[in-house]
């Protein structure tokens, strides 16, 4: 079915429409459907793990338990980290490649357009599994989104559906990251030399890499844990001669190239906005590409820095710490090279211009707490903290969130055919990025003086900066309906938009009429 | 470029990136023995030989006293009474020492317990040699029986002089009766025994 609607439409007439109803969606192959997909799921499944985080800001809002069973508010902290990584920042991060890696690099749609399909609708299956362990009885995965044995091994009916999906999206991520490569490597139009891609194809190019060779690390961890519980071996388990500890190797082995898998690519969307709206190309263009390629290096050696406290020798604890505030080099480099890029440049504020700007200050600040929380000593101290959560949402909401969200209101008008409500942009911004730091930055003071993380209760000494952050998170997460309003508006109508879009946007998308035709580039254009 | 030929590369470029991700797979089983050897080598992580040391009375150095302090533990809270006679006790490295831990099943039911040992620092793990121990197996307990069970061991007289306190700890693990017929206690030895 999917090959000849495939086929069907394989004409030379750039013209010609998508096909319509539901069994499009579900047999599509097409590059830019997919990608629609994609973001969509990851929009749905943001609100989906946003109403967790408003359950858990709400048992916050003062001390005491208040509202929800202790148990349902360790079930909570485990799933929206699980649903905000697996389910919308990675899908919509493979959205983003699906729509523009092939109309970047000239190609006229993905390497493995079946396999895309598949890879797409393994998702929504892993999530059913996932998520329907919330109604079962014993509840949802309660032992955090790490996994750590012998917690986990507790958990009741819940444990092996949490591994089967686990599994089900790693494949499908591993699926989609293959397809990435593949399209990169193979498809570039003539002339489209890997030191002339746009640093957006750079930065997955690398994070398919770093997908391919963690994904299945996790796959085995979470399989060992499976076999530990169902089949009588003892990889993880004391009495029968293992060790939980070595679970926390395997799982940072993969989770430290994880979190470097969830930035690289934002990193990539915010260097293609800066330029356009400085009106000057990206200041240092190779450097940025060698320090991608650094920082995918150097995420494999730094894992041990999740694992501070677990007792590590003195030797072990200085290459950890030595090694990860290395990762802050090529890191820097990339920030100066932004700064640079903005420097003298005319500068104009439009919507995706200010998330990017927001993403330059609010991750460096992401970064600097992380270089804090590298200091073994200190980290003594902050692990398991509030430290952290505010240390990892700095560069997971403001870091990739904010690049996904000027992603695409850099490229909704190419999307759609559309402008977006400049007003209300600028509105969900400004609203957006104030009550983030409501949110998020009193969790640094909470942190230093002692709140542990994943406890639903806390001394009253804590309860200001709580009710605070709690007010920033109502804020933020309603705001958020403003954005989708947005995406509506603009899918539905609005001013046109002309195929050029920003008047300083470089690259081949912007060479293709608004909105582009549902396929493009069937004859390679020519690069110079 | 025609159709073919860039079908032939992706098919050449897809295998390889498979292959890649099945390696990985395995790499990350691989991590598992490699775990293990580095503990081994570096004596990291305070684990301890599982078998039996040989004992041979040698140069003993009686100017030197090690405090030894021994620490019980039963894990997930079981209804397990299990102690040592005593929390420490000073010793000369390079002599015979034995104590003994009371230890009651205080449970109704007749059960196995697996008792594994650490040592801290985790640098003197290679030098505290155990002759004899409860932990080298399974432990099986009728229905509320007590009984002592004892550590034979001295400490290698090449302990580093840094240290002058070396903690046992043990941690006791209720396998339950019924409960994991298959256990074989050969290879859960096998698989510490590597360390
Ligand atoms: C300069 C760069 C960075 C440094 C030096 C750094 C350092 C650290 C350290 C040392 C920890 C462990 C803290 C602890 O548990 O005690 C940590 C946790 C974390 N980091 Fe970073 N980090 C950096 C960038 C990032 C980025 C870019 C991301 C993701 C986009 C990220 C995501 C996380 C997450 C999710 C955790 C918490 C994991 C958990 O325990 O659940 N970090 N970071
Ligand atoms: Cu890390």
């Amino acid at each position: 079915m999917s090959s000849t609607t495939h086929e069907a439409h394989h004409g030379h007439d750039d013209h010609h429409h998508a096909p319509y109803g539901i069994t499009r969606w579900l047999f599509t192959t097409n590059h830019k459907d997919l990608g629609v997909l994609y973001m969509t799921f990851g929009l749905l499944m943001f609100f989906i793990g946003g109403a967790m985080a408003m359950v858990i800001r709400a048992e916050l809002f003062q001390p005491g338990y208040n509202l929800v069973d202790p148990y349902f508010f360790n079930q909570m902290t485990t799933m929206h980290a699980l649903v905000m990584i697996f389910g919308a920042v990675m899908p919509a991060l493979t959205g983003l490649a699906n729509w523009l890696v092939p109309v970047q690099i000239g190609a006229p749609d993905m390497a493995l357009p079946r396999v895309n399909n598949w890879a797409f609708w393994l998702l929504p299956a892993g999530f059913v599994l996932l998520l329907a362990t919330l109604f079962m009885p014993g509840g949802g995965p309660a032992a955090g989104w790490t996994m750590y044995p012998p917690l986990v091994l507790q958990l009741g009916d819940a444990f092996p559906f949490l591994i089967f999906a686990v599994h089900i999206l790693g494949i499908s991520s591993i699926m989609g990251s293959i397809n990435i490569v593949a399209t990169i490597l193979n498809m570039r139009a003539p002339g489209m030399t890997l030191m002339k891609m746009p640093l957006f194809v750079w930065t997955w190019l690398i994070t398919g890499f770093l997908m391919i060779a963690v994904m299945p690390v996790l796959a085995g961890a979470v399989t060992m844990l499976l076999t530990d519980q169902y089949f009588g071996t003892s990889f993880f388990d004391a009495a029968g001669g293992g060790d939980p500890v070595m679970f926390q190797h395997i799982f940072w082995f993969f989770g430290h190239p994880e979190v470097y898998i969830l930035i690289l690519p934002a990193f990539g969307i915010v260097s293609a906005i800066l330029p356009t709206f400085s009106r000057k190309p990206l200041f240092g263009y190779s450097s940025m590409v060698y320090a991608t390629a650094a920082i995918a290096f150097l995420s494999f050696i730094v894992w041990a820095h999740h694992m501070f406290t677990v007792g590590l020798p003195l030797a072990g604890q200085l290459f950890f710490m030595f090694a990860t505030m290395l990762v802050a080099v090529p890191t820097g480099v990339k920030i100066f090279n932004w700064m640079a890029t903005m420097w003298r440049g005319s500068m104009s504020f439009e919507t995706p211009m200010l998330f990017a700007i927001a993403f330059v200050i609010l991750f460096t600040v992401g970064g600097l707490s992380g270089v804090m929380l590298a200091l073994a000593p200190v980290d003594l101290q902050y692990h398991d903290t509030y430290f952290v959560v505010a240390h990892f949402h700095y560069v997971l909401v403001t870091g990739t969130v904010f690049a996904i969200m000027a992603g695409v209101y850099y490229w909704l008008p190419k999307w759609t055919g559309h402008m977006y409500d400049e007003r209300l942009g600028k509105w969900h911004f400004w609203v957006s990025t104030i009550s983030v730091n409501v949110l998020f930055f009193p969790q640094h003071f909470l942190g230093l003086a002692g709140m542990p993380r994943r406890i639903p209760d806390y001394a009253l000494q804590f309860a200001e900066f709580n009710m605070i952050s709690s007010i920033g998170g109502f804020v933020f997460g309603f705001s958020q309906l403003l954005f989708v309003w947005i995406i509506i508006k603009c899918v539905r109508g609005g001013e046109k938009a002309s195929d050029q879009v920003w008047d300083g946007a470089q690259g081949l998308e912007w060479t293709l009429p608004s909105p582009a035709p549902y396929h493009s580039f069937e004859t390679p254009p020519v690069v110079r | 470029m025609s159709d073919e030929t860039t079908s032939k590369r992706h098919t050449s470029l897809v295998t390889k990136l498979v292959l890649v991700t099945f390696g990985m797979f395995g790499f990350g089983f691989a991590l598992v023995p490699l775990y293990d050897v580095i503990c081994d080598i570096t004596g990291l992580n305070g684990v301890v030989d599982l078998q039996a040391a040989d004992y041979e009375r040698g140069e003993v150095d009686p100017d030197r006293k090690i405090t030894v302090e021994f620490v019980a533990t039963v894990n997930d809270n079981r209804p397990w009474d299990f102690k040592p006679e005593v929390r420490r006790m000073e010793v000369t490295p390079g002599e015979l020492y034995t104590v003994t831990f009371e230890t009651t099943n205080t449970q109704d039911e007749d059960t196995v317990s697996q008792i594994v040992p650490s040592v801290a620092p985790g640098r003197a793990a290679r030098d505290f040699r155990k002759t004899e121990c409860f932990c080298f197996t399974e432990q099986p307990f009728e229905a509320g029986e007590n009984r002592d069970m004892s550590v034979t061991f001295f400490i290698d007289p090449r302990l580093d002089d840094r240290t002058n306190t070396v903690t046992l700890s043990y941690t006791l693990f209720d396998l339950g009766a019924g409960d994991d017929p298959d256990f074989d206690p050969e290879d859960a030895q096998l698989h510490a025994g590597s360390r």
